[in-house]
């Protein structure tokens, strides 16, 4: 806008201000690299502490049928609560840190990965589970060698949704000033600078497809019986 | 946390324009507004579609789809475009882009869950219903929804609470609502503030969870029965 007002200033779509602008990304490059960068790291490491927790509470949940209700009950509770509150009460513990947005993100996860690992444990066929103790396996041979993979394609859905809906929420955390493509976005916003808004936005949505894609392809990696009975 | 029970207490927070009531208003009539809206396009189509079996893994990723949607990003980019930008009656600033965001975040739970309730009742059911000469509306009507009618009020469930959450987050681009006590509050340096804001937004989540499973149980004639 002010360069408009100053004879001979060079036009360009970043002084114009305008959505799509190929400047931006070259003199810009360097801070989105290191947003992206954040952002990845911020979803990775949230959805693995994720998983690390969901796991022990899935198997209790199985164990004490009782403790299912609470355990359902309570992810799903901290569910309900928005992520802007979620991250505002981390902070009296956590300060303004990434680790703040990682719990919470954390927290959400846990979700649908419990769900998730609890229907797909409860999916395994009883006479699978006969067969295996017949066979003399242990329990402990049993989860891992029998039903954790035949609930692996429920597992991964859930860990699926888990990631993409991170990345989606990992944005919020720009309140703390740790989220990722989100702390750009929001700068962006407050000064109505258009490139750098689009492209923030368009950057987040690429990286859940791309982290999308390449769960799918860990899945198929990891159970391919399921591959050979869509072959046949 | 001395400091929350303090400012929650002084009662310059419960007044003027910028005072609790008045932004609680605005954030639940935003969420009011958008779920109603959600509702009444969604629930048609999701009925519809339930009905006659159509499009149904559509329907059903459609929620997946929601949840990958940033909403940061989709509230800054409609409240820098044409609509929305300027102030927008009882909804305040960045108010139509709030607005139409939230709308389209309460569409696909509506919309799954309806699809899912009315295409999975019991086929022997409909087959029965039909039998007795039911047309296919009183067969929607009178058998399908009354069915539906748990998973229905699921799907607004999780659309009211996704509603109620975007509409905070909403405070993070110029938006109305609660949220804007939790960003003053870091604008401010307050922590106080930030945990107050965020003790009422999470807090009313809750209840309106609570009160929406409540009425779920109301509404549904199976469990009825069976109590």
């Amino acid at each position: 806008m002010i360069s408009l007002l100053v004879p001979g200033a060079a036009q360009n779509c970043l002084t114009r201000n305008e959505w799509v602008c190929g400047k931006y990304f070259s003199r810009f490059h360097s801070d989105l690299t290191s947003a992206l960068g954040q952002h990845l790291k911020i979803v990775v490491v949230s959805v693995l502490l994720g998983l690390v927790i969901a796991f022990p509470l899935a198997l209790l949940a199985r164990r004490y049928r009782k403790l299912e209700w609470g355990v359902v009950g309570a992810t799903t509770a901290v569910y309900t609560i928005p992520s802007l509150a979620l991250f505002s009460l981390l902070v009296p513990w956590t300060g303004l840190s990434e680790t703040t947005v990682v719990i919470g993100l954390a927290l959400y996860s846990l979700t649908v990965l419990v769900r998730n690992m609890i229907d797909g444990l409860r999916a395994v066929p009883d006479d699978v589970k006969e067969s295996a103790i017949g066979m003399g396996y242990t329990s402990r041979r049993m989860l891992f060698a029998v039903e954790l993979p035949l609930a692996l394609p429920a597992i991964m859905a859930g860990l699926r949704v888990a990631t993409v809906s991170a990345v989606a929420l990992t944005t919020v955390g720009s309140i703390v000033g740790y989220g990722g493509l989100g702390t750009l976005l929001i700068q962006a916003n407050g000064t109505q600078f258009k490139a750098q808004v689009l492209a923030t936005s368009v950057l987040c949505v690429l990286l859940a497809v791309a982290l999308d894609l390449v769960l799918v392809a860990i899945q198929t990696a990891l159970t391919p019986w399921t591959r050979r009975a869509v072959a046949r | 946390m001395s400091g929350v029970w303090t400012w929650l207490s002084d009662s310059s927070h419960w007044k003027g324009s910028d005072g609790i009531p008045v932004l609680l208003g605005q954030h639940s009539l935003l969420t009011l507004v958008a779920v109603t809206a959600a509702a009444v396009v969604g629930l048609p189509v999701a009925l519809y579609l339930g009905h006659h079996h159509r499009g149904g893994t559509l329907a059903v990723n459609l929620s997946n789809i929601g949840r990958a949607i940033p909403i940061v990003a989709l509230l800054s980019l409609l409240s820098l475009g044409a609509i929305g930008s300027a102030d927008f009656g009882p909804f305040g600033r960045a108010g139509l882009a709030t607005l139409i965001t939230l709308g389209l975040f309460a569409l696909p739970a509506i919309i799954t869950n309806a699809y899912t309730g009315v295409a999975e009742v019991d086929p022997d059911t409909v087959e029965a219903a039909r039998g007795m000469g039911m047309s296919g509306w009183q067969v929607l009507l009178r058998v399908e929804l009354p069915l539906a009618a748990s998973l229905i009020i699921t799907g607004l469930r999780l659309a009211v609470v996704q509603v109620w959450a975007t509409a905070t987050i909403a405070a993070l681009v110029a938006g109305p609502g609660l949220g804007q006590i939790i960003t003053e509050g870091y604008n401010t340096n307050s922590q106080a503030e930030v945990v107050s804001g965020a003790l009422i937004v999470g807090g009313i989540a809750l209840l309106l969870e609570i009160a929406m499973a409540l009425l779920q149980r109301v509404a549904d004639p199976v469990a009825r029965a069976v109590r």
